[in-house]
């Protein structure tokens, strides 16, 4: 073997992080290759054919939080990226058919009591996101250095805290241990509202309303959109694998070299520093730096191995809450589904089963014990009523989060899938009086499916728990919160990383900063 | 890693064990001076700490190792795993051999000393003065290693003194006396199978017996029969002390605390400040704390564990450490001391701050003397020497020769 390195970077999988670090890397003139043990590029952020002729977003489906900065900087729109909607309305389904837009008109519609309290409550998180928005797309300071730009890194934070000013800033201190389900008490008086807004803060975590910190996961979602300035989701046309492919076109414009159904086995040092990776065809491919996209446990644990660690990064690691709480379901419809009290243009939007506070928190006190409620909640998305070519002309197709559908189910999932499938087929019957037999083809993804299908170790989309403990500067764990790692010439760029993941690319375009600014 | 399947210890639920020795110390002990060691209750001094003493550099003593934490680690990883916990080179271990060892966190700071016993190809036994399971089991994530807790399956005894490979002669051990240093032989005593290790914490020349607990008994008596004639004595921890600071020894809790267990930040100790740099190997490949050592090597060492001869007789027990007679300037303290009536001379390990230490430099030690209940401050001077301060050459000399 060549002791000459074959390129300066090599990127561990092509997820929407990968792809964002790979490209700012390549602009800054590295050489970079990026490795997909996939077949195509996009990690969870692919498009899917699930039935013939059903194309689906298979495991993200919403694009929400990425920041424009990455979207103008890698020009995605001139990459084909092209939104089918923009500004999705969101709906809060109600059994009895009473939904409620949650919008200026809807809110005043359904109760009138809680628009005035919603919009002040609204203005107040979204200042609250405006400040907290710009220490997502900045590394992490770290704690307890001498070093100025760290200092300065938390000086900056305190400071955008207290620019809120006095009532502000000591409302945000309030709420920002908070949870939700006290939150909205405080402020509103329907159920459907309270659920719907709840929803939000714990979609993808493995919080109920009344669990601590789950008004941290709001104003985490909150900041990210703020960021992005887009405060509510997209749907990109061809689903969110159209935005994987407008990041790849980006990354090899930039030079990148991507290879797909190349999955690394290995990350190989000398030295006691990176050399390279070895793939699981066994060739060998030398680089002076590797950067991994891949979740903090496949990528210490299974790619490097803990005899290059020490003992207490791995303990730590090993604590790394991954287990994710989210299924994915989809659905091929042979006729446009039709749901009580919906007008059809309302298809197109995020249509939400989470009908008070008291049904999200019971649902999720079942994921407590390793099963799944009987009354799931759920983000429903019918992909096809913007974008007809998903579906066969007019069938359509059926996107949605199920949400606290545990990692480990008690008694295994070989015999649980099936019935959590027709639970939550039956569950939306209830909504959607005759969907199931415009049903001509399912597929449920379970947590452990996600893991499997994604190589995410857990299943969570975000690679590890948000949470306070595991955010900023301890998030994955600390010895690695900076990109950095303990390993010389190992980075890490994905959703484990600070400030999360949510199909953001925030992580990918941090990490790639931060390893040009190491260098420079 | 596969994780031991085991009935719970009874020290979880015991406050204060009795080793399989108990009854025969307990018989022996004519001060009722009893301290509690990892769990167990020992004997601190049985009948006067001098007398003890003199036994272990003139004669033989028993002591009770039990307490000792002791570690059975098996498994197709095993020597890799050993090898990734502590800072030397365990792959050099032979089959029957024991190895010093020392282990870090992950900021190079120490966490434990112990020995690392070779008993099989791929199982080692683990010794420690604390308790160490739940790093082990940190340690042992990602490695094909079983990790159990044996301390309360195994009872040991540590026999030394110059007299004590005469002993087990006698007692028909044949072949004792082939046994180097380090090595480890197994043996039958009065029809019991027990392992015999040349190791020791006396610097002398000594044995440690490891045996199943209800062969105790049986053992502590042939062995006070035999060594009968040969002035053997019970040994209580006290004179113990005064042997390992003779022999140079450091101790957890005395010479540094476990870098897991300290509460204040600058208390954990790196093995460069308590001299134990020959046992950091940087050319092994990964170990815990090896790149935070290199860390630390590069940037130098803030203090240094250093002996010391004080002038007087009086030991200078937890004694300030200056630079002149002043006492303006503190540069350290005394962490053990003891009267060393082998070598006459008042000794002291101290650790001091590294630009003060070199060897034959004068320093101050503060020594509080009390006189019948009358408190008076001396400042002695002392003098930076090489450690051991007592190192007899039967210690190493294989056959041993017959006292």
């Amino acid at each position: 073997m060549s002791l000459r390195a074959d390129y300066d970077c090599i990127v561990v999988g092509a997820g929407h992080n990968g792809l964002v670090c790979a490209s700012y890397l390549a602009r800054s003139g590295r050489s970079v290759l990026v490795l997909e043990a996939a077949s195509e590029v996009g990690g969870a952020a692919v498009t899917r054919e699930f039935a013939p002729g059903f194309r689906v977003s298979a495991c993200a489906h919403l694009l929400q939080m990425m920041p424009r900065a990455i979207i103008d900087e890698l020009s995605l729109t001139a990459h084909g990226l092209k939104l089918a909607a923009a500004d999705m309305p969101t709906v809060a389904l109600s059994a009895d058919g009473a939904s409620m837009n949650l919008d200026r008109q809807g809110l005043r519609a359904c109760t009138p009591a809680d628009a005035d309290a919603y919009e002040a409550l609204s203005a107040r998180l979204q200042r609250f996101a405006r400040a907290l928005g710009p220490m997502l797309g900045r590394t992490a300071p770290r704690l307890g250095t001498d070093s100025r730009a760290e200092q300065l890194a938390l000086l900056r934070l305190g400071w955008q805290i207290r620019r809120l000013g006095r009532r502000d800033m000591r409302e945000l201190l309030r709420i920002a241990g908070m949870c939700v389900y006290d939150l909205l008490q405080e402020n509103f008086a329907s159920p459907l509202l309270q659920g719907a807004l709840a929803f939000d803060a714990l979609l993808g975590t493995n919080l109920g309303p009344r669990s601590p910190g789950s008004v941290f996961t709001l104003l985490y979602r909150l900041s990210a959109a703020a960021n992005a300035g887009r405060f509510a989701p997209a749907q990109p046309q061809g689903g969110l694998g159209a935005l994987s492919n407008a990041l790849a076109l980006a990354a090899r414009a930039a030079g990148v070299t991507i290879r797909t159904d190349a999955g690394v086995r290995r990350i190989e040092l000398e030295k006691d520093r990176v050399a390279g990776v070895r793939l699981e065809s066994g060739e060998a491919i030398r680089a002076g730096l590797v950067i991994s996209s891949a979740d903090p446990k496949t990528t210490f644990l299974g790619l490097l191995g803990s005899e290059h660690l020490d003992a207490g990064f791995v303990r730590r690691l090993t604590h790394l809450r991954t287990a994710g709480l989210a299924a994915k379901l989809h659905l091929a419809l042979d006729r446009s589904p039709q749901f009580t009290g919906l007008e059809p243009e309302a298809l197109g939007g995020r249509l939400l089963i989470a009908p008070s506070l008291d049904y999200l928190e019971r649902a999720y006190n079942h994921s407590k014990y390793g099963e799944y409620s009987a009354q799931p909640s759920m983000e429903i998305t019918i992909p096809s009523v913007n974008d007809p070519q998903l579906a066969p002309a007019g069938a359509h197709v059926l996107s949605a989060i199920v949400q606290y559908v545990p990692y480990s189910l008690a008694g295994g999932w070989e015999h649980g899938k099936q019935k959590l499938l027709k639970l939550a087929v039956d569950h939306l019957e209830i909504y959607a009086p005759g969907l199931r037999r415009s049903i001509t083809a399912a597929q449920l993804l379970t947590p452990a499916d996600i893991e499997t299908q994604f190589r995410i170790v857990g299943g969570h989309w975000h690679h590890a728990e948000l949470a306070l403990d595991q955010f900023l500067m301890v998030r994955p764990v600390p010895g690695a919160a900076q990109y950095a790692t303990p390993v010389d010439g190992l980075y890490l760029c994905g959703a484990g990383c600070h400030p999360g993941g949510g199909v953001m690319g925030t992580a990918g375009r941090n990490a790639a900063r931060t390893i040009l600014a190491r260098a420079a | 890693m596969s994780s031991p399947a085991l009935a719970a210890p009874a020290i979880f639920s015991e406050p204060l064990l009795r080793t399989p020795f108990h009854e025969r110390a307990r018989a022996l002990s004519q001060l009722d001076s009893f301290i509690a060691w990892n769990g167990y209750t020992t004997v601190d001094v049985f009948s006067t700490v001098e007398q003890e003493y003199f036994a272990i550099r003139n004669a033989a003593t028993l002591y009770d190792l039990t307490p000792m934490a002791k570690y059975r680690i098996a498994g197709a990883d095993a020597l890799r795993f050993l090898n990734r916990l502590v800072t030397r080179d365990l792959s050099k271990l032979k089959l029957n051999r024991v190895a010093y060892a020392i282990w870090c966190n992950d900021a190079g700071h120490m966490i434990d000393d112990g020995t690392v016993f070779r008993l099989a190809e791929s199982e080692y036994r683990l010794c420690a003065q604390e308790r160490q399971l739940d790093w082990l089991l940190d340690s042992a994530i990602g490695f094909d290693v079983q990790v159990t807790d044996v301390t309360e399956h195994s009872a040991a005894l540590a026999l030394q003194g110059p007299t004590s490979c005469a002993v087990l002669k006698q007692l028909g051990l044949n072949g004792i006396d082939k046994l180097k240093p380090f090595d480890i032989g197994p043996f039958e005593l009065g029809g019991a199978q027990i392992t015999v290790s040349r190791t020791g914490f006396t610097g002398d020349l000594g044995y440690e017996l490891w045996m199943r607990p209800e062969h105790a008994e049986l053992v502590w008596d042939s062995l006070m029969a035999a060594g009968r004639s040969r002035g053997i004595r019970a040994l209580g921890s006290r004179a113990l002390n005064m042997a390992r600071i003779e022999a140079g020894f450091i101790l957890p809790n005395v010479e540094f605390v476990s870098a897991e267990r300290t509460l204040r930040t600058g208390r954990d100790r790196s093995p460069f400040e308590l001299g134990l740099d020959w046992l950091v190997d940087f050319n092994k490949g990964h170990f815990t704390g090896r790149r935070a050592l290199l860390a630390q090597r590069s940037a130098g060492t803030p203090r240094r564990l250093i002996g010391l001869d004080v002038e007087g007789n009086k030991p200078a027990h937890n004694a300030l450490v200056y630079a002149a007679r002043s006492g303006r300037t503190q540069i350290g303290a005394v962490t053990s001391a003891t009267w060393s009536p082998t070598c006459k001379r008042n000794l002291a390990l101290a650790l001091l701050e590294a630009p003060y230490v070199n060897v034959g430099r004068e320093v101050w030690v503060e020594v509080y003397l009390n006189t019948e209940l009358v408190w008076e401050r001396r400042m002695c001077a002392a003098r930076i020497v090489d450690k051991p301060f007592y190192a007899p050459e039967r210690r190493r000399l294989t056959p041993p020769q017959d006292y």
